[in-house]
């Protein structure tokens, strides 16, 4: 394909969007693989980590994220970082909890125990 | 307002007109970040106090079912940017054949979905009165859907549960109001993607998009790959909690 003329936008070849979407079926068998392999607590991280793969891929090239004026990346950024600062404040208040009985968040091996308090 | 051709009159060119486009889709994108951030942060919380509900909820999912949609997902998301790519090199049947199969690939996503929906009614999975967490895994007769292996392996994981959380009960209807809840804000975006391709189905089949004017496509394809994303995230979220057992 010829594609000296100028063009006033960047044309993705089709070549990238296969090559995108082969690497996302790719990275949807190895989260399924994953989540019957016992990681512990990493079980979580690793999903999201390959979540996040997969979302940055359709971002920078299904969308043409990589290919917009900074002004636009500016406002994509944002996004990402108010979902950063929501998630992070949040959490963070709840990580720090501490309920009447002295007890941390998250209670959930202590709902039983809180039972017999109550007893 | 004044217009030559297909560029408005506050323009100069077509390219700031379609930058213009951009920037205001993603703004709106923006919010939409925000719209699924809340509900996942508040997925996150529950998930995180009424984890042995969580996982045995997760469990009771089919995930044949999940990831199919997932593929079928992606592949949509792959037509869509292939008819971005047609409208941008002026290839107009291709825009249509594209915007096609990235409709009928929606509806296979909206027929699997269904299918999943009608097996939680089934299930007794849905919250309210006649929700029963254990209900497939007593009576399996009742479930000849789900793989006998599967059902007593659920049935283990159920009387482990039970004694975590004396209140499975009420926590795993909090699992199944979030799948609910998610999937189905999903599942609403989907259906207005869908409206939307098929409006753009209609002027693309009387050859209204060019190489030098196509942003209807490129904007709507910007929403149906977010909605991809906003799946990409849920399925790990929703499908895969404690399999591994």
């Amino acid at each position: 394909m010829a594609e000296h003329e100028e063009h006033a936008e960047h044309v993705v070849p089709p070549g990238v969007y296969a090559a995108i979407i082969t690497t996302l079926l790719v990275l949807t068998g190895i989260t399924v693989y994953a989540a019957f392999v016992d990681l512990g607590r990493f079980n979580i991280v690793v999903a999201l980590l390959i979540a996040t793969i997969k979302a940055t891929l359709v971002v920078l090239f299904f969308m043409h994220a990589k290919y917009v004026p900074k002004r636009t990346k500016l406002v994509i950024i944002s996004g990402v970082f108010w979902l950063a600062l929501l998630l992070f404040m949040t959490l963070s208040d709840y990580a720090s909890r501490v309920d009447y009985r002295g007890i941390r968040y998250p209670m959930t091996q202590n709902v039983t125990e809180s039972f017999e308090h109550r007893a | 307002m004044h217009r030559t051709g297909t560029l408005y009159g506050q323009f100069k060119t077509l390219e700031q007109q379609k930058d213009t486009a951009t920037l205001g889709m993603w703004i709106f994108l923006v919010t939409e970040v925000m719209f699924f951030g809340g509900i996942m942060l508040a997925y996150t919380i529950n998930r995180h106090t009424y984890f042995h509900a969580f996982a045995m909820g997760s469990n009771t999912l089919s995930l044949g079912l999940g990831a199919t949609n997932t593929l079928v997902l992606l592949a949509s998301s792959f037509t869509m940017a292939m008819g971005v790519w047609s409208a941008q090199t002026g290839k107009k049947t291709l825009i249509s054949i594209f915007l096609i199969l990235t409709i009928l690939l929606g509806f296979v996503f909206f027929g699997i979905k269904y299918v999943e929906y009608a097996q939680k009614f089934h299930h007794h999975l849905v919250p309210g009165k006649s929700f029963d967490i254990g209900y497939c895994a007593h009576n399996p007769s009742k479930c000849e859907d789900v793989d006998v292996k599967e059902l007593k392996e659920e049935g283990e994981r159920l009387e482990e549960a039970q004694k975590a959380d004396p209140d499975l009960q009420a926590h795993a209807q909090l699992y199944f109001s979030a799948y609910f809840g998610m999937t189905g804000l999903h599942a609403l975006h989907m259906v207005i993607g869908a409206g939307l391709l098929l409006w753009l189905l209609k002027d693309s089949v009387a050859g209204k998009f060019t190489a030098e004017w196509n942003n209807p496509v490129d904007i709507v394809g910007l929403y149906w790959h977010f909605v991809d994303i906003v799946w990409i995230y849920l399925f790990p979220l929703l499908y895969l909690i404690d399999r591994h057992k």
